[in-house]
């Protein structure tokens, strides 16, 4: 559930929300941090529940000089009023017994709060496209109904790819398709629950391998950037990457191997 | 998939799980073993009525309590054994009772066991050294708080770790292991006994779920995290929480003259069992 930061009342009326699900590679979080950190975006509170695994750490935002000391926790929410656009960031993976309770939980938050949309962030295993999709850019979108009738054909105009289906039976029935996103998480669960409950809901989503996926974030967030303008004009936009995306890659060597 | 060198290897994800599609598509019979077992995996807590009956609230039935020490880990709960639970009287007030797949099914012991003190019944202190699977750690935090007084409430928790988990621009072997970090939550106003936890460091497990409940809820709350480049659990390890409870020290008397040959005793089943040649 969502707990609001003591001193704050937010109002999300007519909000965006931007949130990521946790799928392949991490992209969607990645790209989330990448938001709320150039935003420099303040928490307004926390979203918590037993279908996440419990983490903390030291704010995520924070400059590594400064000696921060404010806690972070598994799943945050950032505002931003001026853009009248909220992030909620989630940190760790969902406990698989607990997706579903997870995107309804999500679902009556959004209605609750009065998003006026939402978008989600999320990738795919990229060594499971299609012949047709390998032959392309590697982003994609989904619109939910209601999303379609928002945003009407902007995204078309912007030269988006929408997500293909795929044939649910290749070579033996050319008419029945299905919406397939592999390594997606709850992307489509809850694209499809959108769907049912007339959320406006819009995935972006990319196709990637596993890996140092940082180039698929910032690929993924100047594409999302390209549709909302969250900053600056398209061209120039310029991602500040969070000081606590330091070594991913493992420590420093020791000095005595030399 | 194939790797650069041609290779083909399955393909493994941080971040999702593999057949993630299944559970949506499950029958009666699926999910009636799926109720049963997370009925099997709820956690229990007990409290031992005489003992708290003089702390309990008649109002809510909360204990009342103004300080919780939690120890998680061999080493934490070690350090606590010696230094602390064997001077004054301190007596098992109460108990968590889980079951998850690492469980031993044929012992019923409780998986953590909370004390009192007789002459100051308002600190609590909670020893946890099994294994609490992920998806009981929410609902572990919410139980056992849901039976404690919030108001005026601290907590304290100290925790082990591997030093391999530790992440630092420097060479690990030039950090001096064991040493103490700590996480305190926006409402702890008091100076840490030690630096705080560096980014990109996160902690998991119970720990965090403590902590994360604690910075929801308000409450003040402190974690000292020991990080340790020993596998077992060993006596240096457990002195470095000694800083820890230094501003506790009017109400937890940390007794050091006996400590040693306790000390002694936790460790010497491990180092009986880690030599080849004995």
């Amino acid at each position: 559930m969502f707990i609001q930061i003591e001193n704050t009342s937010p109002s999300f009326k007519e909000f965006t929300l931007v949130m990521p699900a946790v799928s392949v590679g991490n992209v969607g979080q990645l790209a989330t941090d990448l938001i709320i950190s150039t935003l420099n975006m303040s928490r307004v509170g926390y979203f918590h529940t037993g279908c996440l695994i419990p983490m903390v750490g030291n704010n995520p935002y924070a400059p590594s000089a400064d000696n921060s000391t404010e806690l972070c926790t598994t799943a945050e929410v950032y505002a931003s009023p001026d853009l009248k656009l909220a992030v909620l960031q989630i940190r760790s993976p969902i406990i698989q017994t607990k997706r579903k309770p997870f995107r309804k939980l999500i679902i009556s938050w959004i209605k609750s709060s009065g998003f006026a949309r939402t978008v989600l962030l999320s990738s795919s295993h990229a060594y499971q496209r299609d012949d047709q999709q390998i032959h392309s850019t590697p982003l994609r979108y989904l619109l939910s109904p209601a999303m379609q009738r928002v945003v009407g054909d902007a995204l078309k105009e912007l030269d988006w790819r929408e997500m293909e289906k795929l044939k649910m039976f290749p070579g033996l029935s050319e008419t029945e398709e299905r919406l397939y996103i592999p390594g997606g998480g709850i992307t489509k669960g809850l694209y499809t629950d959108c769907c049912s409950e007339d959320v406006p809901l819009a995935v972006v989503l990319t196709f990637c391998s596993e890996g140092d996926n940082i180039p698929d974030a910032f690929a993924l967030v100047s594409h999302l950037n390209d549709w909302l303008h969250l900053v600056g004009k398209p061209s120039d936009a310029q991602w500040k990457v969070p000081d606590s995306w330091r070594l991913l890659f493992g420590n420093g060597i020791p000095l005595a191997i030399f | 998939m194939a790797t650069f060198f041609g290779e083909v290897v399955s393909v493994y994800s941080r971040a999702v799980e593999e057949d993630e599609e299944d559970v949506d598509n499950e029958n009666e019979e699926d999910q009636q073993i799926r109720r049963e077992i997370e009925q099997k995996r709820e956690v229990h807590v007990n409290w031992c009525p005489e003992a708290t009956q003089s702390i309990t609230n008649p109002s809510d039935r909360t204990v009342q309590c103004s300080n919780f020490v939690m120890a998680v880990g061999p080493n934490a709960a070690g350090f606590l054994s010696a230094y602390v639970l064997n001077s004054g009287n301190w007596v098992a007030v109460g108990s968590v009772m889980l079951w998850n797949e690492r469980s031993k099914d044929s012992s019923q012991q409780p998986s953590c066991v909370i004390y009192r003190q007789s002459d100051c019944p308002k600190v609590l202190i909670c020893q946890c050294t099994c294994y609490i699977a992920e998806d009981q750690l929410f609902q572990w935090t919410e139980k056992v708080f849901a039976c404690i007084q919030q108001r005026g409430l601290n907590v304290t928790v100290l925790s082990d770790c591997s030093m391999a988990e530790y992440k630092s621009p420097d060479s690990p072997f030039s950090s001096g292991a064991p040493f103490l970090r700590a996480l305190k939550s926006s409402q702890y106003g008091s100076q840490p006994a030690c630096p705080l936890l560096e980014q990109p460091n996160i902690v998991t497990g119970l720990a965090a779920a403590v902590l994360s409940h604690c910075q929801v809820q308000r409450i003040p709350a402190i974690l000292y995290q020991c990080y340790s480049d020993v596998l077992l659990p060993d006596s240096l390890t457990m002195e470095t929480y000694k800083p820890a409870l230094t501003p506790l020290s009017k109400l937890v008397k940390l007794d050091t003259c006996q400590s040693t040959e306790i000390l002694r005793k936790l460790v010497q089943f491990n180092e009986a069992q880690s030599n080849l040649y004995t």
